[in-house]
């Protein structure tokens, strides 16, 4: 991956100046690229990676699901329609045992099945749902959520 | 009455390591640090499961005093690969404890009471004390900033004296930074080549030189026969709790380093040793992974520091920048003591390296980017608020 890239995946809060110091390039050199990589869809956007489960936000589910592709259009055309509810964090194709990974947010587990019972199981092409939540997040988007397990490890051991 | 415990009459000349404060404030969970000096990076993954083979097939025996003869062959190998250096495996490497103990070893094998040692300051923390350890007496060459904290010919000659035995070069360097180039170690060398005196060249930050390929005192003619070159996987493999070093050296040499070692400490950890085989054989991937991101992190601190007025020499080697302070007035120490009371920022006074490093404080860079800017946004406070 483009050092750039790779960078502001881990951090996207760096300003162009400091980005440009890191790369030993100028400031300019790195708006243009930032813009070229949003012009071209590479960056497809900037977010922040919120720790949910210390306020609460909610309960969240993989879903998965087991379609009948259609013809010419294939996986899309499901894809396309499950991905339209707001509901819907984000859709994978996979290969093995099932066709679609849906993670599916709500308010509460009752929320959730009720999306999967009114709005997911019905569609057309859907042969099979499982729905499974989510206990416990851990490590979400290559970061470790518990705040204790941050803390430098070279300190803690030298510690007597 | 209590009566003195009875000690080495030399230990009572050294004094307590000033850094220790500094790192126990830093381990604070209250305290940004920039103060440690070792990787942050976890050793690769593909090195440990070596030892962890090596541990469950139970090679856990002693290995020959000079190290496992398959590990002093990779050394052998990278020596000659990165360094343009040939050294025969059998008689001319010597498996350590860590750098440590290669410059312990040398120093207490080549040394007689009342020969002098030049060191160059500031310097590593612990040259100091083993050369007094030995009976050995300092001789600082103070190294300036305007000279990007290199060595000079002139700063040298002025200190070569008939009694000099030994010279400690250690580039790229902690606590400053600096590297010293071909052209720079050829003119050193041009004063030393006709001179009884060793040199002792610790070159564990070897592969971190951020704008040129090291290069080795050795490499200089009429030097390969006296100089020791020491290395380790410290930093350059992030395995500092492995405790595996090397020294490199001619024949007459490594045979009195090794006399003394198989008694003092018989053999380097034989698992150590089995991770270092992986280490130099398949870690250059790592290697260069590690550096680019030390050398990214060096140009973001060494910017935001030129731009909070406070000056740096650049540094171009290891993970440290040694900083200026003198335009705040304050003594290094009461810099640091200051900036951890006021902003809970640890760095490390300049005097725990040697007098000459009063005046400034070294920062290293071996932390997070989001660490180190959360760091230098508090530094950045406190220089403002002194104005």
């Amino acid at each position: 991956m483009d050092k750039l890239l790779k960078i502001l995946k881990d951090n996207a809060r760096l300003s162009t100046k400091e980005l440009s110091a890191m790369l030993n390039r100028t400031e300019v050199e790195i708006i243009n690229q930032i813009s070229e990589l949003e012009n071209n869809g590479i960056i497809k956007g900037y977010k922040t990676l919120i720790n949910e489960q210390k306020i609460n936000a909610g309960v969240t589910a993989l879903i998965e699901l087991k379609v009948t592709p259609k013809k010419e259009f294939g996986f899309q055309d499901i894809a396309d329609r499950v991905m339209q509810f707001s509901e819907v964090e984000s859709v994978y194709l996979m290969a093995g045992d099932y066709d679609l990974a849906v993670f599916v947010k709500g308010e509460t587990i009752q929320d959730v099945a009720m999306f999967v019972s009114k709005r997911l199981a019905p569609l057309d092409s859907v042969i099979s749902t499982a729905t499974h939540f989510v206990l416990q997040k851990y490590k979400q988007d290559g970061v470790v959520l518990d705040d204790s397990k941050n803390n430098d490890i070279r300190s803690q051991m030298v510690k007597e | 009455m209590t009566k003195k415990l009875r000690v080495n009459k030399y230990l009572d000349t050294i004094p307590d390591a000033i850094i220790t404060k500094y790192l126990e404030i830093g381990a604070n969970p209250d305290v940004i640090s920039l103060g440690i000096g070792e990787p942050d990076f976890s050793t690769p993954y593909h090195i440990r499961e070596a030892a962890i083979e090596a541990l469950s097939l139970g090679k856990t025996f002693y290995t020959p005093a000079k190290g496992l003869l398959g590990l002093r062959k990779e050394i052998a190998n990278t020596m000659k690969r990165k360094n343009r250096l040939d050294y025969d495996p059998s008689t001319q490497i010597l498996v350590t404890i860590g750098a440590s103990e290669a410059i312990e070893v040398a120093l207490i094998t080549l040394l007689n009471v009342g020969d002098e040692v030049i060191v160059v300051s500031p310097s590593y923390l612990s040259y100091e004390p083993i050369v007094k350890m030995c009976g050995g007496v300092v001789v600082n060459v103070e190294t300036k900033e305007e000279d990007g904290f290199k060595l000079t010919k002139n700063a040298l000659l002025e200190k070569l004296s008939d009694k000099t035995r030994l010279i400690l070069l250690n580039y790229p360097n902690n606590p400053t930074g600096a590297i010293m180039n071909k052209e720079e170690l050829v003119e050193i060398a041009s004063i030393l080549k006709d001179r009884d005196i060793h040199v002792l060249s610790d070159e564990i930050y070897s592969e971190l030189s951020y704008t040129k390929k090291h290069f080795s005192i050795a490499e200089c003619e009429g030097m390969y026969e006296k100089t020791l070159v020491i290395n380790g996987f410290s930093k350059t493999y992030a395995m500092t709790g492995w405790r595996l070093g090397y020294v490199c050296a001619p024949k007459e040499i490594i045979d009195v380093l090794a006399k003394y070692h198989q008694y003092a400490i018989l053999c380097a950890p034989t698992i150590s040793q089995f991770a270092g085989i992986e280490a130099l054989k398949n870690g250059d991937d790592a290697i260069v992974h590690m550096r680019d991101e030390y050398d990214m992190r060096r140009r973001f601190v060494v910017d935001r520091l030129n731009t909070m007025g406070l000056p740096t020499s650049n540094p171009l080697g290891a993970f440290y920048v040694f900083i200026n302070i003198k335009s705040s007035g304050m003594s290094s120490t009461v810099f640091c003591d200051t900036l951890l009371e006021k902003k809970k920022v640890a760095l490390i006074p300049g005097n725990a390296f040697g007098k000459s490093g009063e005046g400034f404080v070294r920062l290293s860079y071996s932390y997070s980017i989001q660490h180190i800017k959360e760091a230098l946004n508090l530094l950045e406070e406190f220089i403002l608020e002194l104005k």
